[in-house]
């Protein structure tokens, strides 16, 4: 009877704030916008054939026929892609710095990469307005050094939301790659070294290879919440730049149009059930793996 | 044998600095008196003064905290009874289902969160309020303590709890006197994730919350979109320094508690 209670009481809340909530979007998706606030054709008091009988897939039809659906979401793709991949690229030499960083400092260490995640987002993303901003610091360090002779324009352009998803981001790709290169034994790189391999060669043959499963849960990790991401293009990125979150969230707020951005959430989340499968069962593998 | 090339040496410290030299001006000019990024008219703590007199950040601040305690107080909960039906519960009807609902929000967009949850809210006919914001953030922090709790579940020794029934006591009585003291940790870090998660949250406050309920982060929202705030400079720096405080505190209490482990393993394995 306990065991029940135990199970029903967390099932049910997540059944009604979870399961049912997407339910409804898809309904929503689904009907006709109608001049009455909410801006929806009811729902819940037709009858079961009239519901059926009003599904239509308008909306949907709606999104393929204005291009600038097709472009977010591809922009959105583009973005979380090349975002992720430079964070790769910023955040495994850090890691390995950890991973061979003396073992008495590497409880620090752990820690200043955790202490930015325990800050608020927000003001992580905000702080990069004063510094990029046409009289940011960035420009009057440059413009003091010598290397520009007017500001450069990095505000409000794609280029600044990649800075801010990289900013943001980093320790969701360092933590998980350190994981993989702490727990890996060391006499494996002496043993290719003294097998005739330069210390590249190892790196490339030996180093890469074991740490991949943290390579592709950190790139997960960064990509998949990159995709849906509002925050930084709003703040960051100018008229330009295209991202699906932000335009969900403008569909809803600005155009007040509540089936299309239905719609529009329906098709992120078919999108990302992709990668969010894939990134299970390479969470899974890896822990059978360490049984 | 582990060395610290230069080349590691230059990683870590381009990239600490990277990770921290944003933060650092940040808290820099929050003491400029000039309201101008471009200029330092000198050191001044007056955007300290006019935050606290600002009554609407005050009144934002007092609800964000509200939703945060409670909020956090139902997750930690609610996530550890999913943490122990999830590890301890065996096979039950749907169970992949629920599973699948603890891992889902914790990859899922704000977005289509927050518009799923309005949505339901406007078809049950709910009143947006801190009472909506609190149900939101205890949905998709609930998740997040499922996991941190789980993972301490799933190494711990199941045949203390049953040594405690075989002692006669009850199943509940085992799990406040046994499993909780143990998981206790986890439940801990439970709940500060989950406070941090909603006070940090954005996105899906916007959705839910109404009218008489903006959160600290829906105003600063609404004051950073116009640009650079000295105001929004000085309170980033009380939030940056609490959280300062409170992760150092905490790192050195679980080293102090580590190392008493240790000398209390130590002396049980010296021979009385």
């Amino acid at each position: 009877m306990r065991r029940v209670a135990l199970i029903a009481v967390p099932y049910a809340w997540l059944l009604t704030l979870f399961l049912i909530p997407f339910l409804i979007v898809f309904k929503i998706s689904l009907s006709d916008m109608a001049l009455a606030i909410p801006p929806y054709t009811p729902t819940l008091n037709d009858g079961l054939a009239a519901l059926i009988a009003g599904l239509d897939f308008e909306n949907f039809v709606f999104l393929t026929t204005d291009d600038l659906y097709y472009k977010a979401y591809l922009s959105s793709l583009q973005i979380a892609l090349f975002s992720t991949l430079m964070t790769l690229l910023v955040g495994y030499p850090i890691a390995y710095g950890m991973a061979r960083a003396p073992q008495e400092w590497r409880a620090t260490l752990m820690m200043l990469v955790i202490l930015p995640f325990w800050t608020s987002f927000l003001i992580r993303v905000y702080a990069w307005v004063g510094i990029l901003s046409n009289e940011g610091v960035l420009n009057q360090f440059l413009l003091w050094l010598g290397l520009v002779s007017e500001p450069l324009t990095i505000l409000n352009t794609t280029t600044a939301v990649y800075i801010g998803i990289v900013y943001t981001y980093l320790p969701f790709m360092i933590l998980p790659i350190y994981a993989a290169l702490d727990r890996m034994d060391d006499s494996l790189i002496e043993a290719a070294e003294d097998l005739g391999c330069s210390r590249l060669t190892a790196f490339w043959l030996v180093t890469i290879p074991l740490s991949r499963n943290g390579i592709i849960a950190g790139c997960f990790l960064v990509f998949i919440p990159a995709l849906g991401e509002f925050v930084i293009p709003s703040l960051l990125g100018g008229s330009g730049t295209l991202m699906i979150g932000k335009v969900l969230f403008e569909e809803f707020f600005n155009n007040r149009d509540w089936p299309v951005a239905s719609a529009v959430a329906v098709i992120l989340l078919l999108i990302l059930i992709v990668p969010i499968v894939l990134f299970q069962r390479n969470q899974q593998r890896q822990a059978e793996a360490e049984q | 044998m582990k060395r610290l090339s230069w080349f590691n040496v230059t990683s870590l410290t381009l990239g600490f600095a990277f990770l921290y030299l944003p933060m650092v001006l940040l808290i820099i000019y929050s003491f400029n008196a000039s309201k101008l990024v471009t200029v330092w008219a000198g050191f001044s703590t007056k955007w300290y003064g006019t935050l606290f007199q600002n009554e609407a950040f005050l009144d934002a601040a007092w609800v964000t905290l509200k939703v945060a305690v409670i909020s956090s107080t139902f997750a930690t909960v609610l996530g550890t009874m999913a943490a122990y039906v999830l590890v301890r519960s065996g096979r039950f009807w749907g169970r992949t289902l629920f599973s699948g609902m603890i891992y889902a929000p914790l990859v899922m967009p704000e977005v289509i969160t927050g518009l799923s949850l309005l949505l339901l809210f406007i078809s049950i006919g709910l009143d947006r309020g801190v009472m909506t914001i609190v149900l939101a953030h205890t949905t998709f922090s609930m998740c997040f303590v499922s996991v941190v709790v789980s993972s301490r579940l799933i190494s711990f020794d199941r045949s203390l709890e049953e040594a405690a029934l075989d002692l006669g006591c009850s199943a509940f009585d085992a799990f406040r006197l046994v499993t909780l003291p143990i998981i206790a940790p986890a439940v801990i870090s439970g709940w500060l994730l989950a406070f941090t998660l909603s006070l940090d949250d954005l996105v899906i406050a916007s959705f839910v919350s109404g009218p008489s309920s903006t959160t600290l982060p829906i105003k600063i929202w609404s004051a950073v979109r116009l640009g650079v705030s000295p105001e929004i400079n000085a309170l980033s720096t009380i939030m940056i320094g609490i959280v300062t405080v409170g992760v150092i505190t905490a790192s050195l209490v679980s080293k102090r508690n580590s190392l008493r482990m240790q000398r209390e393993e130590q002396a049980a394995e010296r021979p009385a």
